[in-house]
Protein backbone atom coordinates (compact mmCIF):
# COMPACT_ATOMS: atom_id res chain seq x y z
CA UNK A 1 0.00 0.00 0.00
CA UNK A 2 0.86 3.45 -0.58
CA UNK A 3 -0.25 5.60 2.25
CA UNK A 4 -1.14 9.04 1.44
CA UNK A 5 -0.06 11.27 4.44
CA UNK A 6 -1.24 14.06 3.12
CA UNK A 7 -2.75 14.25 -0.17
CA UNK A 8 -1.65 17.76 -2.12
CA UNK A 9 -3.82 20.50 -3.80
CA UNK A 10 -5.49 17.80 -6.27
CA UNK A 11 -4.13 14.44 -7.00
CA UNK A 12 -5.66 11.99 -8.39
CA UNK A 13 -5.08 8.43 -9.85
CA UNK A 14 -5.39 7.86 -13.83
CA UNK A 15 -4.35 5.18 -16.62
CA UNK A 16 -5.17 5.87 -19.82
CA UNK A 17 -8.98 6.38 -19.29
CA UNK A 18 -12.22 5.18 -19.61
CA UNK A 19 -13.25 3.96 -23.25
CA UNK A 20 -16.50 2.57 -24.25
CA UNK A 21 -18.95 4.73 -22.63
CA UNK A 22 -19.15 7.93 -23.84
CA UNK A 23 -22.90 7.20 -25.07
CA UNK A 24 -23.10 7.20 -21.76
CA UNK A 25 -21.89 10.85 -20.79
CA UNK A 26 -19.05 9.37 -19.27
CA UNK A 27 -15.53 11.26 -20.20
CA UNK A 28 -12.56 9.42 -21.35
CA UNK A 29 -10.33 10.97 -18.54
CA UNK A 30 -7.00 9.29 -17.89
CA UNK A 31 -3.59 11.36 -17.86
CA UNK A 32 -3.32 15.01 -18.79
CA UNK A 33 0.50 14.67 -20.08
CA UNK A 34 0.39 11.51 -22.17
CA UNK A 35 3.83 11.82 -23.13
CA UNK A 36 5.13 12.50 -19.68
CA UNK A 37 3.36 9.19 -18.45
CA UNK A 38 4.47 7.32 -21.28
CA UNK A 39 8.02 7.80 -20.49
CA UNK A 40 7.54 6.98 -16.94
CA UNK A 41 5.83 3.28 -17.59
CA UNK A 42 8.34 2.66 -20.33
CA UNK A 43 10.92 3.00 -17.82
CA UNK A 44 9.21 0.71 -15.14
CA UNK A 45 9.08 -1.58 -18.41
CA UNK A 46 5.09 -1.22 -17.67
CA UNK A 47 2.08 -1.29 -19.66
CA UNK A 48 1.67 1.69 -20.95
CA UNK A 49 -2.18 2.06 -19.48
CA UNK A 50 -0.69 1.43 -16.29
CA UNK A 51 -2.15 3.83 -13.41
CA UNK A 52 0.15 6.47 -12.12
CA UNK A 53 -0.43 9.26 -9.73
CA UNK A 54 -1.14 12.69 -11.30
CA UNK A 55 -0.09 15.33 -9.03
CA UNK A 56 -1.34 18.53 -9.24
CA UNK A 57 0.60 21.85 -8.35
CA UNK A 58 0.95 21.07 -4.68
CA UNK A 59 2.08 17.41 -4.08
CA UNK A 60 1.50 15.07 -1.76
CA UNK A 61 3.44 13.33 0.97
CA UNK A 62 3.41 9.76 1.12
CA UNK A 63 4.85 6.04 2.19
CA UNK A 64 5.44 2.99 0.92
CA UNK A 65 4.86 0.02 3.09
CA UNK A 66 5.97 -2.59 0.73
CA UNK A 67 9.02 -2.55 -1.72
CA UNK A 68 8.98 -1.25 -5.16
CA UNK A 69 10.51 0.97 -8.14
CA UNK A 70 9.58 4.35 -9.09
CA UNK A 71 9.49 6.67 -11.43
CA UNK A 72 8.55 10.16 -11.74
CA UNK A 73 8.03 12.45 -14.85
CA UNK A 74 6.40 15.72 -16.15
CA UNK A 75 6.34 18.94 -13.93
CA UNK A 76 9.72 19.78 -12.36
CA UNK A 77 8.67 19.50 -8.52
CA UNK A 78 11.70 19.61 -5.76
CA UNK A 79 10.71 16.39 -4.66
CA UNK A 80 12.50 14.09 -1.77
CA UNK A 81 12.48 10.82 -1.08
CA UNK A 82 13.59 10.46 2.70
CA UNK A 83 14.76 13.64 2.74
CA UNK A 84 17.23 13.81 -0.64
CA UNK A 85 15.94 14.91 -3.57
CA UNK A 86 15.42 12.99 -6.30
CA UNK A 87 14.78 14.15 -10.35
CA UNK A 88 12.18 13.17 -12.86
CA UNK A 89 12.73 9.93 -15.69
CA UNK A 90 15.02 7.78 -13.30
CA UNK A 91 14.28 4.85 -11.74
CA UNK A 92 14.63 5.03 -7.97
CA UNK A 93 14.32 1.70 -5.51
CA UNK A 94 12.11 2.32 -2.75
CA UNK A 95 12.28 0.10 0.40
CA UNK A 96 9.40 -0.68 3.05
CA UNK A 97 8.58 2.54 5.36
CA UNK A 98 10.35 4.95 2.77
CA UNK A 99 8.80 8.64 2.63
CA UNK A 100 8.15 10.80 -0.67
CA UNK A 101 7.52 14.44 0.42
CA UNK A 102 6.88 17.36 -2.86
CA UNK A 103 8.01 20.44 -2.43
CA UNK A 104 8.02 24.05 -4.61
CA UNK A 105 6.96 23.20 -7.84
CA UNK A 106 9.22 24.22 -10.35
CA UNK A 107 8.21 24.03 -14.12
CA UNK A 108 4.69 23.09 -15.05
CA UNK A 109 1.73 21.78 -13.35
CA UNK A 110 1.35 18.22 -13.20
CA UNK A 111 3.94 15.34 -12.04
CA UNK A 112 3.27 12.06 -12.11
CA UNK A 113 4.47 9.18 -10.07
CA UNK A 114 4.74 5.90 -11.47
CA UNK A 115 5.42 2.68 -9.62
CA UNK A 116 6.52 -0.75 -11.02
CA UNK A 117 3.17 -2.93 -11.96
CA UNK A 118 0.91 0.41 -11.88
CA UNK A 119 -1.43 0.68 -8.95
CA UNK A 120 -4.01 -2.07 -8.58
CA UNK A 121 -7.46 -0.68 -7.49
CA UNK A 122 -10.49 -2.19 -9.03
CA UNK A 123 -11.27 -0.69 -12.38
CA UNK A 124 -14.66 0.98 -12.59
CA UNK A 125 -15.96 0.33 -16.29
CA UNK A 126 -12.62 -0.65 -17.59
CA UNK A 127 -10.88 2.04 -15.88
CA UNK A 128 -8.85 2.91 -12.97
CA UNK A 129 -8.62 7.03 -13.69
CA UNK A 130 -10.86 9.02 -11.16
CA UNK A 131 -14.07 11.05 -12.03
CA UNK A 132 -16.61 11.63 -10.12
CA UNK A 133 -19.81 9.89 -9.92
CA UNK A 134 -18.10 6.52 -11.49
CA UNK A 135 -15.41 6.47 -8.43
CA UNK A 136 -16.39 7.27 -5.09
CA UNK A 137 -13.63 10.32 -5.01
CA UNK A 138 -12.67 13.36 -7.78
CA UNK A 139 -8.58 12.80 -5.85
CA UNK A 140 -7.23 11.06 -3.30
CA UNK A 141 -7.51 12.30 0.52
CA UNK A 142 -5.37 12.48 3.53
CA UNK A 143 -5.41 8.98 5.33
CA UNK A 144 -5.93 7.07 2.62
CA UNK A 145 -3.80 4.18 0.90
CA UNK A 146 -3.62 2.95 -2.83
CA UNK A 147 -2.66 -0.33 -3.39
CA UNK A 148 0.55 -1.54 -5.63
CA UNK A 149 2.13 -4.95 -6.18
CA UNK A 150 6.14 -5.98 -4.22
CA UNK A 151 8.44 -5.55 -6.35
CA UNK A 152 11.99 -6.29 -4.61
CA UNK A 153 14.04 -7.35 -7.69
CA UNK A 154 14.32 -5.62 -10.83
CA UNK A 155 17.24 -4.11 -13.21
CA UNK A 156 15.69 -1.58 -15.65
CA UNK A 157 17.05 -1.57 -18.94
CA UNK A 158 17.92 1.63 -18.83
CA UNK A 159 17.48 3.65 -15.34
CA UNK A 160 17.42 7.15 -16.87
CA UNK A 161 16.11 9.05 -19.89
CA UNK A 162 17.53 12.55 -20.96
CA UNK A 163 14.24 14.40 -21.44
CA UNK A 164 14.62 17.67 -22.96
CA UNK A 165 12.94 20.44 -20.21
CA UNK A 166 11.56 22.47 -22.81
CA UNK A 167 8.79 20.51 -23.92
CA UNK A 168 7.31 21.88 -20.71
CA UNK A 169 8.02 25.52 -22.14
CA UNK A 170 6.17 24.93 -25.35
CA UNK A 171 4.46 27.21 -26.61
CA UNK A 172 2.92 26.12 -29.79
CA UNK A 173 -0.13 23.87 -29.47
CA UNK A 174 -0.32 21.82 -32.87
CA UNK A 175 -4.12 22.25 -33.87
CA UNK A 176 -6.14 20.06 -36.61
CA UNK A 177 -9.22 22.17 -38.06
CA UNK A 178 -12.49 21.43 -35.94
CA UNK A 179 -16.05 20.49 -37.78
CA UNK A 180 -16.90 24.05 -37.92
CA UNK A 181 -13.95 25.58 -38.76
CA UNK A 182 -15.39 26.54 -42.63
CA UNK A 183 -17.89 28.53 -40.39
CA UNK A 184 -14.79 31.22 -39.22
CA UNK A 185 -14.51 34.39 -40.71
CA UNK A 186 -11.03 35.87 -41.50
CA UNK A 187 -11.14 38.15 -38.47
CA UNK A 188 -11.09 35.61 -36.56
CA UNK A 189 -9.05 33.42 -38.18
CA UNK A 190 -6.35 36.23 -38.14
CA UNK A 191 -7.37 36.66 -34.38
CA UNK A 192 -6.91 32.91 -33.59
CA UNK A 193 -3.45 31.98 -35.48
CA UNK A 194 -2.17 35.45 -34.84
CA UNK A 195 -2.91 36.19 -30.96
CA UNK A 196 -0.52 34.91 -28.05
CA UNK A 197 -2.97 33.81 -25.61
CA UNK A 198 -3.03 33.13 -22.05
CA UNK A 199 -4.51 30.57 -19.97
CA UNK A 200 -7.59 31.56 -17.50
CA UNK A 201 -7.64 31.27 -13.81
CA UNK A 202 -10.33 28.46 -14.91
CA UNK A 203 -8.27 25.50 -15.75
CA UNK A 204 -8.65 22.22 -14.72
CA UNK A 205 -9.15 18.56 -16.16
CA UNK A 206 -12.82 19.45 -17.67
CA UNK A 207 -11.74 22.41 -19.63
CA UNK A 208 -8.96 25.03 -19.71
CA UNK A 209 -10.74 29.15 -20.17
CA UNK A 210 -8.50 31.42 -22.02
CA UNK A 211 -7.90 35.18 -21.36
CA UNK A 212 -8.42 36.91 -24.82
CA UNK A 213 -11.42 36.44 -26.57
CA UNK A 214 -11.76 36.82 -30.35
CA UNK A 215 -14.69 38.13 -32.03
CA UNK A 216 -18.11 36.27 -31.36
CA UNK A 217 -20.28 34.51 -33.39
CA UNK A 218 -24.00 33.86 -33.88
CA UNK A 219 -24.06 30.17 -35.31
CA UNK A 220 -26.05 27.95 -34.00
CA UNK A 221 -25.73 24.36 -34.23
CA UNK A 222 -27.31 21.04 -32.60
CA UNK A 223 -25.75 19.66 -29.30
CA UNK A 224 -23.10 17.14 -30.68
CA UNK A 225 -20.12 15.04 -29.53
CA UNK A 226 -16.45 16.63 -28.18
CA UNK A 227 -13.65 15.10 -27.31
CA UNK A 228 -10.49 16.13 -25.13
CA UNK A 229 -9.01 18.91 -27.35
CA UNK A 230 -11.70 20.29 -28.55
CA UNK A 231 -11.66 24.07 -28.57
CA UNK A 232 -15.27 25.39 -28.35
CA UNK A 233 -15.99 28.96 -29.45
CA UNK A 234 -18.90 30.60 -27.52
CA UNK A 235 -21.28 32.93 -29.15
CA UNK A 236 -19.54 35.88 -26.64
CA UNK A 237 -16.10 34.94 -28.66
CA UNK A 238 -14.85 33.07 -25.45
CA UNK A 239 -12.72 29.72 -26.47
CA UNK A 240 -13.25 26.87 -24.18
CA UNK A 241 -10.63 24.06 -24.67
CA UNK A 242 -11.84 20.62 -23.20
CA UNK A 243 -9.65 18.26 -21.49
CA UNK A 244 -9.80 14.79 -20.24
CA UNK A 245 -12.85 14.73 -17.82
CA UNK A 246 -14.67 17.38 -20.50
CA UNK A 247 -18.17 16.47 -21.18
CA UNK A 248 -18.52 14.05 -24.32
CA UNK A 249 -21.76 16.94 -26.13
CA UNK A 250 -21.75 20.32 -26.66
CA UNK A 251 -23.62 22.86 -28.49
CA UNK A 252 -20.57 25.88 -29.36
CA UNK A 253 -18.66 25.61 -32.83
CA UNK A 254 -16.23 23.06 -32.29
CA UNK A 255 -13.23 25.21 -34.37
CA UNK A 256 -10.17 23.60 -33.09
CA UNK A 257 -9.07 20.10 -32.11
CA UNK A 258 -5.60 19.89 -30.46
CA UNK A 259 -3.73 16.81 -31.54
CA UNK A 260 -2.08 14.52 -28.65
CA UNK A 261 1.11 15.96 -28.26
CA UNK A 262 -0.73 19.41 -27.98
CA UNK A 263 -3.01 18.39 -25.17
CA UNK A 264 0.15 16.86 -23.27
CA UNK A 265 1.85 20.08 -23.99
CA UNK A 266 -1.27 22.09 -22.61
CA UNK A 267 -1.78 19.62 -19.54
CA UNK A 268 1.71 21.52 -18.35
CA UNK A 269 0.16 25.12 -18.40
CA UNK A 270 -1.00 26.84 -15.67
CA UNK A 271 -2.88 30.37 -15.05
CA UNK A 272 -0.93 33.20 -17.30
CA UNK A 273 0.89 31.12 -18.97
CA UNK A 274 1.28 31.35 -22.94
CA UNK A 275 0.39 29.72 -25.82
CA UNK A 276 -0.08 30.10 -29.60
CA UNK A 277 -2.05 27.91 -31.90
CA UNK A 278 -0.71 26.34 -35.39
CA UNK A 279 -2.43 24.46 -38.04
CA UNK A 280 -1.16 21.07 -38.85
CA UNK B 1 -33.59 4.11 -44.90
CA UNK B 2 -30.29 5.98 -46.58
CA UNK B 3 -33.00 8.50 -47.67
CA UNK B 4 -31.00 11.50 -46.41
CA UNK B 5 -27.78 13.64 -48.09
CA UNK B 6 -25.13 12.88 -45.64
CA UNK B 7 -22.22 14.81 -44.74
CA UNK B 8 -18.88 13.68 -43.76
CA UNK B 9 -16.12 16.03 -41.79
CA UNK B 10 -12.34 14.79 -40.19
CA UNK B 11 -12.78 15.45 -36.62
CA UNK B 12 -8.87 15.44 -35.57
CA UNK B 13 -7.14 12.17 -35.99
CA UNK B 14 -9.10 9.70 -34.05
CA UNK B 15 -12.87 10.50 -34.71
CA UNK B 16 -14.98 10.95 -37.98
CA UNK B 17 -18.00 13.07 -37.93
CA UNK B 18 -21.31 12.50 -40.00
CA UNK B 19 -23.95 14.68 -40.80
CA UNK B 20 -27.48 14.57 -41.06
CA UNK B 21 -29.81 17.71 -42.39
CA UNK B 22 -29.68 20.00 -39.56
CA UNK B 23 -32.98 19.30 -38.48
CA UNK B 24 -34.62 17.38 -34.94
CA UNK B 25 -36.72 14.96 -36.81
CA UNK B 26 -37.19 11.31 -35.13
CA UNK B 27 -37.29 10.28 -38.82
CA UNK B 28 -33.53 11.02 -38.71
CA UNK B 29 -32.53 10.09 -35.64
CA UNK B 30 -33.96 6.79 -36.37
CA UNK B 31 -32.19 6.76 -39.77
CA UNK B 32 -28.94 7.70 -37.66
CA UNK B 33 -29.57 4.73 -35.22
CA UNK B 34 -30.24 2.30 -38.12
CA UNK B 35 -26.47 3.18 -39.51
CA UNK B 36 -24.93 2.72 -36.39
CA UNK B 37 -26.77 -0.91 -35.70
CA UNK B 38 -25.38 -1.73 -39.16
CA UNK B 39 -22.09 -0.35 -38.97
CA UNK B 40 -21.21 -2.29 -35.89
CA UNK B 41 -22.85 -5.26 -37.68
CA UNK B 42 -20.42 -5.89 -40.59
CA UNK B 43 -17.74 -2.94 -40.61
CA UNK B 44 -16.70 -1.20 -37.18
CA UNK B 45 -16.14 -3.27 -34.28
CA UNK B 46 -17.75 -2.31 -30.74
CA UNK B 47 -14.60 -3.04 -28.88
CA UNK B 48 -12.65 -0.75 -30.71
CA UNK B 49 -15.27 2.08 -32.00
CA UNK B 50 -17.30 4.19 -29.65
CA UNK B 51 -20.74 5.70 -31.38
CA UNK B 52 -21.73 9.07 -30.22
CA UNK B 53 -25.47 9.76 -31.95
CA UNK B 54 -26.78 12.87 -31.31
CA UNK B 55 -29.90 15.04 -32.69
CA UNK B 56 -28.40 15.15 -36.73
CA UNK B 57 -25.09 14.33 -35.97
CA UNK B 58 -22.82 10.84 -35.44
CA UNK B 59 -19.57 10.86 -34.46
CA UNK B 60 -17.48 7.54 -34.70
CA UNK B 61 -14.32 7.68 -32.32
CA UNK B 62 -11.44 4.82 -32.77
CA UNK B 63 -9.84 4.20 -29.65
CA UNK B 64 -6.31 3.39 -30.61
CA UNK B 65 -5.05 3.55 -34.10
CA UNK B 66 -5.50 6.91 -36.25
CA UNK B 67 -7.78 7.51 -38.51
CA UNK B 68 -6.68 7.46 -42.49
CA UNK B 69 -10.01 10.18 -43.31
CA UNK B 70 -9.25 9.68 -46.83
CA UNK B 71 -10.05 5.61 -46.93
CA UNK B 72 -12.66 6.13 -44.23
CA UNK B 73 -14.85 9.09 -45.79
CA UNK B 74 -15.87 6.77 -48.70
CA UNK B 75 -15.92 3.45 -47.18
CA UNK B 76 -18.52 5.40 -45.20
CA UNK B 77 -20.43 7.37 -48.01
CA UNK B 78 -20.26 3.37 -49.65
CA UNK B 79 -21.63 1.77 -46.85
CA UNK B 80 -24.35 4.48 -45.90
CA UNK B 81 -25.57 3.78 -49.62
CA UNK B 82 -25.81 0.10 -49.29
CA UNK B 83 -28.63 -1.97 -49.45
CA UNK B 84 -29.53 -2.91 -46.55
CA UNK B 85 -32.01 -5.52 -44.68
CA UNK B 86 -34.40 -3.47 -42.70
CA UNK B 87 -33.32 -3.07 -39.23
CA UNK B 88 -35.48 -3.47 -35.77
CA UNK B 89 -34.26 -0.94 -33.46
CA UNK B 90 -35.05 -2.10 -29.65
CA UNK B 91 -36.53 0.85 -28.35
CA UNK B 92 -38.53 1.30 -25.02
CA UNK B 93 -41.08 3.83 -23.40
CA UNK B 94 -39.78 4.58 -20.00
CA UNK B 95 -42.34 6.33 -17.35
CA UNK B 96 -40.86 8.25 -14.65
CA UNK B 97 -42.28 9.78 -11.68
CA UNK B 98 -41.95 13.56 -10.96
CA UNK B 99 -42.64 15.13 -7.77
CA UNK B 100 -43.98 18.88 -9.30
CA UNK B 101 -44.25 20.04 -5.55
CA UNK B 102 -42.53 23.56 -5.07
CA UNK B 103 -40.12 22.35 -2.49
CA UNK B 104 -38.14 20.82 -5.49
CA UNK B 105 -39.09 22.78 -8.15
CA UNK B 106 -37.62 25.75 -7.23
CA UNK B 107 -38.54 27.63 -10.83
CA UNK B 108 -42.02 26.37 -11.52
CA UNK B 109 -43.50 29.55 -9.95
CA UNK B 110 -41.39 31.52 -12.30
CA UNK B 111 -42.21 29.51 -15.59
CA UNK B 112 -45.87 30.07 -14.70
CA UNK B 113 -45.66 33.98 -14.38
CA UNK B 114 -43.04 34.15 -17.10
CA UNK B 115 -45.25 31.34 -19.82
CA UNK B 116 -48.76 32.94 -18.10
CA UNK B 117 -49.99 29.31 -17.57
CA UNK B 118 -50.76 28.24 -13.92
CA UNK B 119 -48.47 25.67 -12.82
CA UNK B 120 -51.07 22.97 -12.57
CA UNK B 121 -51.63 23.72 -16.47
CA UNK B 122 -47.52 23.06 -16.99
CA UNK B 123 -47.49 20.09 -14.63
CA UNK B 124 -50.39 18.99 -16.74
CA UNK B 125 -48.57 19.82 -20.13
CA UNK B 126 -45.14 18.75 -19.01
CA UNK B 127 -46.03 14.57 -18.15
CA UNK B 128 -48.52 14.26 -20.72
CA UNK B 129 -45.50 14.44 -23.69
CA UNK B 130 -44.11 11.58 -24.92
CA UNK B 131 -40.50 12.74 -24.81
CA UNK B 132 -37.91 10.90 -27.29
CA UNK B 133 -33.94 11.01 -26.41
CA UNK B 134 -31.96 13.03 -28.75
CA UNK B 135 -28.67 12.75 -27.14
CA UNK B 136 -26.77 12.01 -23.62
CA UNK B 137 -23.93 13.93 -22.17
CA UNK B 138 -22.65 16.97 -20.14
CA UNK B 139 -22.73 15.02 -17.34
CA UNK B 140 -22.79 11.03 -17.27
CA UNK B 141 -26.37 10.00 -17.67
CA UNK B 142 -28.04 13.56 -19.15
CA UNK B 143 -30.36 12.79 -21.39
CA UNK B 144 -31.57 16.05 -23.94
CA UNK B 145 -35.13 14.55 -23.88
CA UNK B 146 -37.03 16.55 -27.12
CA UNK B 147 -40.55 16.67 -27.63
CA UNK B 148 -41.49 19.51 -24.78
CA UNK B 149 -44.49 21.16 -25.72
CA UNK B 150 -44.68 24.62 -27.43
CA UNK B 151 -46.15 26.17 -24.41
CA UNK B 152 -43.71 25.57 -22.18
CA UNK B 153 -40.63 26.56 -24.17
CA UNK B 154 -38.97 29.14 -21.97
CA UNK B 155 -34.82 30.30 -22.05
CA UNK B 156 -32.50 29.20 -19.99
CA UNK B 157 -31.89 30.96 -16.80
CA UNK B 158 -30.11 34.20 -17.29
CA UNK B 159 -27.59 33.46 -14.34
CA UNK B 160 -26.94 29.92 -13.84
CA UNK B 161 -27.81 28.13 -10.45
CA UNK B 162 -24.26 26.90 -8.69
CA UNK B 163 -25.95 23.76 -7.59
CA UNK B 164 -29.02 21.86 -9.27
CA UNK B 165 -29.75 18.91 -7.06
CA UNK B 166 -29.96 15.20 -8.25
CA UNK B 167 -32.97 14.17 -9.58
CA UNK B 168 -34.06 17.99 -10.86
CA UNK B 169 -36.04 17.82 -13.54
CA UNK B 170 -35.37 21.15 -15.93
CA UNK B 171 -36.71 22.95 -19.22
CA UNK B 172 -35.24 25.03 -21.53
CA UNK B 173 -35.77 26.05 -24.62
CA UNK B 174 -37.31 22.91 -26.89
CA UNK B 175 -36.29 20.32 -24.34
CA UNK B 176 -36.33 19.09 -21.04
CA UNK B 177 -34.09 16.69 -18.38
CA UNK B 178 -32.92 15.43 -15.40
CA UNK B 179 -29.84 16.26 -13.89
CA UNK B 180 -28.01 12.87 -12.62
CA UNK B 181 -25.86 14.25 -9.89
CA UNK B 182 -25.67 17.14 -8.01
CA UNK B 183 -24.01 20.08 -10.52
CA UNK B 184 -24.27 23.68 -11.57
CA UNK B 185 -26.93 24.02 -14.27
CA UNK B 186 -28.98 26.83 -16.09
CA UNK B 187 -32.15 25.02 -16.61
CA UNK B 188 -35.47 26.17 -15.35
CA UNK B 189 -36.31 23.66 -12.35
CA UNK B 190 -39.69 22.14 -12.21
CA UNK B 191 -39.76 18.97 -10.23
CA UNK B 192 -38.09 16.19 -8.91
CA UNK B 193 -37.27 12.31 -10.28
CA UNK B 194 -37.28 9.53 -7.90
CA UNK B 195 -35.19 7.55 -10.31
CA UNK B 196 -31.11 7.36 -10.06
CA UNK B 197 -30.34 8.13 -14.10
CA UNK B 198 -26.74 6.79 -13.83
CA UNK B 199 -25.33 3.91 -11.71
CA UNK B 200 -21.43 3.56 -12.48
CA UNK B 201 -22.02 -0.04 -10.59
CA UNK B 202 -24.96 -0.95 -12.83
CA UNK B 203 -24.44 -3.64 -15.67
CA UNK B 204 -25.68 -0.79 -17.97
CA UNK B 205 -24.81 2.42 -16.40
CA UNK B 206 -27.26 4.22 -18.22
CA UNK B 207 -30.77 2.75 -18.77
CA UNK B 208 -31.95 5.08 -21.23
CA UNK B 209 -30.59 4.85 -25.43
CA UNK B 210 -30.91 7.50 -27.50
CA UNK B 211 -33.65 6.88 -29.28
CA UNK B 212 -35.95 5.60 -26.52
CA UNK B 213 -39.05 7.64 -25.29
CA UNK B 214 -40.07 9.10 -21.63
CA UNK B 215 -42.83 10.08 -19.85
CA UNK B 216 -43.71 11.61 -17.04
CA UNK B 217 -46.05 11.11 -14.44
CA UNK B 218 -46.75 12.88 -11.19
CA UNK B 219 -46.44 11.82 -8.11
CA UNK B 220 -46.56 13.30 -4.55
CA UNK B 221 -44.27 14.12 -1.64
CA UNK B 222 -44.95 11.18 -0.12
CA UNK B 223 -44.84 8.89 -3.19
CA UNK B 224 -41.27 10.52 -4.36
CA UNK B 225 -39.70 9.97 -0.64
CA UNK B 226 -40.69 6.05 -0.77
CA UNK B 227 -39.54 5.25 -4.56
CA UNK B 228 -36.58 7.14 -3.96
CA UNK B 229 -35.76 4.56 -0.94
CA UNK B 230 -36.79 1.88 -2.78
CA UNK B 231 -34.53 3.10 -5.70
CA UNK B 232 -31.39 3.20 -3.20
CA UNK B 233 -31.83 0.08 -1.97
CA UNK B 234 -32.64 -1.32 -5.42
CA UNK B 235 -36.47 -2.37 -5.10
CA UNK B 236 -38.00 0.03 -7.30
CA UNK B 237 -39.45 -1.41 -10.45
CA UNK B 238 -39.34 0.41 -13.05
CA UNK B 239 -42.31 0.94 -15.94
CA UNK B 240 -41.09 -0.10 -19.18
CA UNK B 241 -42.68 -0.49 -22.66
CA UNK B 242 -41.54 -1.97 -25.45
CA UNK B 243 -41.74 0.66 -28.40
CA UNK B 244 -42.39 0.21 -32.09
CA UNK B 245 -41.75 3.29 -34.00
Amino acid sequence: MLNIIKAGFFTTLQDQGRFLFRNMGVPVSGVMDTMAVSKINALLENDDNDAVLEITMTGPVLSFEEPTFIALGGAEMAVFLNDLPIRNYRVYQIKKGDVLSYGKLENGIRNYLGVKGGFTTEPILGSRSFYKPVTQHNSVKDHTSLPYGICKDFKPKITELKVDASIIEAKVLKVYKGPEFQQLHPNQLEQLFYTEFSVAKENNRMAYQVNETIEGHQVSMLTSATLPGTVQLTPAGKLIILMKDGQTTGGYPRILQLSDEAIAVLSQKKSGDHFAFKLI
Amino acid sequence: MSSHKISIRPFGVHAILVEWPVKIEEAILNEILEFVQYLKKYHLKESEWEFIPAYNSLTLICRDAEIDFGVLKPKLEEWYLAKKEPVLLEQYLWRLPVCYDAEYGGDLQEVSDHLGISTQEIIKLHSSAIYTVYGIGFLPGFTYLGGLPEALEIPRKPVPRAKVFKGSVGIAGKQTGIYPQDSPGGWNIIGICSVSMFDAKSKTPCFLKVGDKVQFYPISKAEYQLHKIESEVGIYKMEKLKWDA
